[in-house]
């Protein structure tokens, strides 16, 4: 038995983000939790595992599907989401696209990334859902450390970060109107190690490229990125096999791999703690756009 | 390893951001694209030294005005703790923003530029961090380096300090001599001070005892969320009744006898849950689940405690308030929508006895009524009873925001000093 009745710095953090969670499940009436089987949204779903167990979780999933997916996180959803018993709602970018919701952008640097915000909103407006989970991290980026956890979005999905809710102690305001509604980060206080380090402690199981493997890839403006259908590449972009790990799973035009012998869980987290680049920084193309490329997405409505 | 959770309070003259940015470079928290980052729009903007400000101002405001406008949150570790800085502005016009930092903050460093001396905003901080009760505070004394690391001048700033931390109830305080900008005894002792004998500034961070901070002794736990999973396959689940939360004060074990309000009625904990598996016993800040060996009808915005120790059952409620809208200003009859632990209820102000000068700590009893940034202590009626400590003996059952119900912005905060 403890004697100072200490909680290590995981207990902490899992206590707060279940108490978030299910905060959000007695007041909301129509959340759900935004699953992109990346490693934090699959951090955020376990906890949502643990938040309400033994009963099933109070609410359904949803992936917003930009087309362009590891086949690899495909199989993890959907095989994660039949384990757990809970609804899936797949909102499709393509379909946003096709029916002239979102224009496909062209160029070089051409992503559905920004495209994602259309499909997100008209989703979140056909479901109604009033509030949506996000697994994003105060650690991440500078605009996202400013960010509330219990985040207000006008009717037209817009933050406005002059503008936040005072949020203390942990005393959450819920109230919206008809038409707004909230984004919940429940793992606002967790860094990238954390996260490591909880997959470790719980075993939690994640999509293989995560771990050392080897692919063919091509390198552009520095970041390492796979050679895929959706991606045409310049003649000076010569592809070439290396064995990298992914440090974040996104859309595949725009997510870069690092080149990595890591393999296991540990051997990871030793990577992740002797890293000196940040992990957007390293692996994500839409965020080099600009000092503040992160800030006007999610004035616009982004995650 | 543990958590400590501090704030930091001052302006970027003060040397604060300097201060942030030097814990994580020497604490290798920032990374090289970060950085790198920062020393371009430094360059790009014709400043002569890196501007770390850059690094935890991310709004696009905040880089135009040169100002920190709402609290950033930075996180670093050591092999001993890991740190959550709550990275607050310290301009009065965004007072509000720092009372959000401090809410949940162990440890406040309000940050005095050694050359000017304590300033009416090092005053204003210092109360604000008491008036949130935050466990401890620190004053650090810095740009030492620009008065010769003379002890004279820290030691003038202790005292007068000190004369002003006795109108305030500081639970804890502790001065420390640094240059943030050159690195004195921020990591390291420092050797150009040599009459300071106390730790560098991360050694008190590293060993600050707050595990006694938290409330251990009255047992307080608001119900959050009813757990029922009676649609399930598994039929031994059917009976199934956890009433989960997050515990507020004391520690909870199978066996003890409780006491549930509103109702008053007794029973046992049968089990305690924890993330899906059984635990012993439970204390703040868990999120558990609670099992009782009677059937009692018991919702969320209830309160499970023990038969000889029991919050007030409040209607009515005395309290220091901050007001948060530029909108509306708080008055007596003032409607207020409120939210106290798990429970949603309706207030009124009954009056409003003075407001507080946050830079004098002068009362003005003739006040009428509070704007934007203004403190002051009121009297509310509820319309249905919350389950309250004062705030000085639990900040989790003491504190209440206020919402406005027209706009639903939250427009205030309570911090409640009697409760009948």
């Amino acid at each position: 038995m403890p004697t100072d009745y200490l909680l290590s710095q995981l207990d902490v953090l899992e206590a707060e983000s279940i108490h978030i969670i299910r905060e959000v499940a007695a007041e909301f009436e129509r959340p759900a939790l935004l699953f992109s089987g990346g490693k934090d949204s699959i951090v955020m779903l376990a906890l949502a595992e643990k938040a309400f167990r033994p009963a099933n979780i109070p609410f359904p999933v949803m992936h917003v599907d930009t087309g362009h997916n590891f086949p690899e996180v495909l199989e993890f959803r959907d095989r994660r989401v039949d384990e757990l018993g809970v609804r899936l709602v797949v909102a499709s970018v393509q379909e946003s696209i096709d029916s002239g919701r979102a224009v496909e952008e062209s160029g070089r640097w051409a992503s559905r990334n920004r495209l994602q915000t259309v499909t997100l909103l008209d989703a979140i407006e056909d479901n109604r859902f009033d509030a949506l989970f996000g697994g994003a991290r105060r650690d991440e980026e500078k605009a996202r450390a400013k960010e509330r956890v219990f985040s207000f979005r006008d009717e037209f999905g817009q933050w406005d970060p002059k503008n936040q809710r005072p949020e203390l102690w942990n005393l959450y305001n819920t109230r919206i109107r008809r038409g707004e509604h909230i984004r919940v980060f429940p793992l606002s206080n967790w860094t990238e190690l954390d996260i490591w380090s909880y997959i470790e402690r719980e075993g939690l199981e994640i999509p293989s490229i995560y771990y050392a493997h080897e692919r063919e890839v091509f390198e552009r403006d520095g970041i390492l990125l796979a050679v895929n259908e959706y991606l045409s590449r310049g003649d000076d972009e010569q592809p070439f096999t290396a064995t990298v790990r992914y440090r974040t799973v996104g859309d595949m035009t725009i997510t870069g791999a690092v080149m990595s012998t890591a393999a296991t869980v540990a051997e990871v987290i030793d990577e992740v703690a002797a890293t000196r680049i940040t992990e957007r920084g390293q692996t994500r193309a839409d965020d080099r756009t600009s000092e503040a490329a992160m800030e006007d997405r999610k004035r616009e409505g982004y995650f | 390893m543990d958590i400590l959770r501090f704030a930091t309070a001052g302006s970027v003259d003060d040397g604060k951001s300097t201060l942030i940015g030097r814990l994580l470079y020497d604490s290798k928290s920032i990374f090289e694209d970060q950085l790198e980052a920062v020393e371009r729009t430094s360059r790009d903007r014709g400043e002569e030294t890196t501007n770390l400000a850059l690094l935890t101002d991310g709004l696009r405001a905040e880089r135009e005005q040169g100002i920190t406008i709402d609290v950033a949150y930075r996180y670093f570790a050591t092999p001993r703790r890991k740190f959550i800085i709550a990275d607050t502005p310290g301009h009065i016009q965004y007072t509000r923003n720092m009372v959000t930092g401090a809410s949940t903050a162990d440890l406040a460093i309000v940050l005095v530029d050694a050359r000017n001396g304590l300033t009416e905003q090092s005053r204003r901080h210092a109360f604000l961090t008491t008036l949130l009760r935050v466990p401890h505070l620190v004053l650090a004394v810095n740009k030492m380096d620009l008065v010769g690391y003379d002890q004279a001048v820290f030691e003038q700033i202790c005292d007068e300090f000190s004369k002003f931390a006795t109108k305030l109830e500081i639970q804890d305080l502790t001065f420390v001599p640094i240059s943030a900008l050159l690195g004195d005894n921020v990591v390291e002792r420092s050797v150009n001070m040599p009459w300071y004998d106390g730790p560098s500034l991360l050694h008190h961070l590293e060993h600050v005892h707050i595990a006694s901070d938290r409330n251990l002794i009255d047992v307080r736990f608001p119900v959050q969320y009813v757990i029922r999973p009676h649609a399930s396959a598994d039929p031994e689940l059917h009976d199934y009744r956890g009433y989960a939360g997050q515990v507020a004060g004391g520690i909870l074990k199978p066996g003890d006898e409780v006491l549930h309000l509103p109702s008053g009625f007794s029973t046992k904990i049968k089990k305690i849950d924890m993330a899906g598996a059984e635990v012993t016993e439970a204390y703040s800040p868990m999120s558990v689940t609670l099992l009782l060996d009677d059937d009692v009808d018991i919702s969320r915005g209830d309160m499970i405690c023990r038969p000889n120790n029991r919050p007030a059952a409040a209607q009515d409620i005395e309290g220091m308030v901050v007001w948060m809208s530029a909108e509306r200003p708080l008055a007596a009859r003032s409607r207020l929508v409120v939210k106290h632990t798990t429970r949603t209820v309706k207030g009124i102000v009954t009056d409003l006895h003075y407001r507080i000068d946050v830079n004098t700590l002068h009362r003005d009893e003739t006040a009428t009524s509070l704007g934007l940034n203004e403190v002051g202590r009121v009297r509310m009626r509820l319309t249905q009873p919350v389950f309250a400590d004062p705030y000085s003996r639990n900040r989790l059952t003491g504190g209440m925001i206020l919402i406005d119900e027209a706009t639903n912005t939250t427009v205030g905060t309570v911090m409640i000093t009697d409760a009948h």
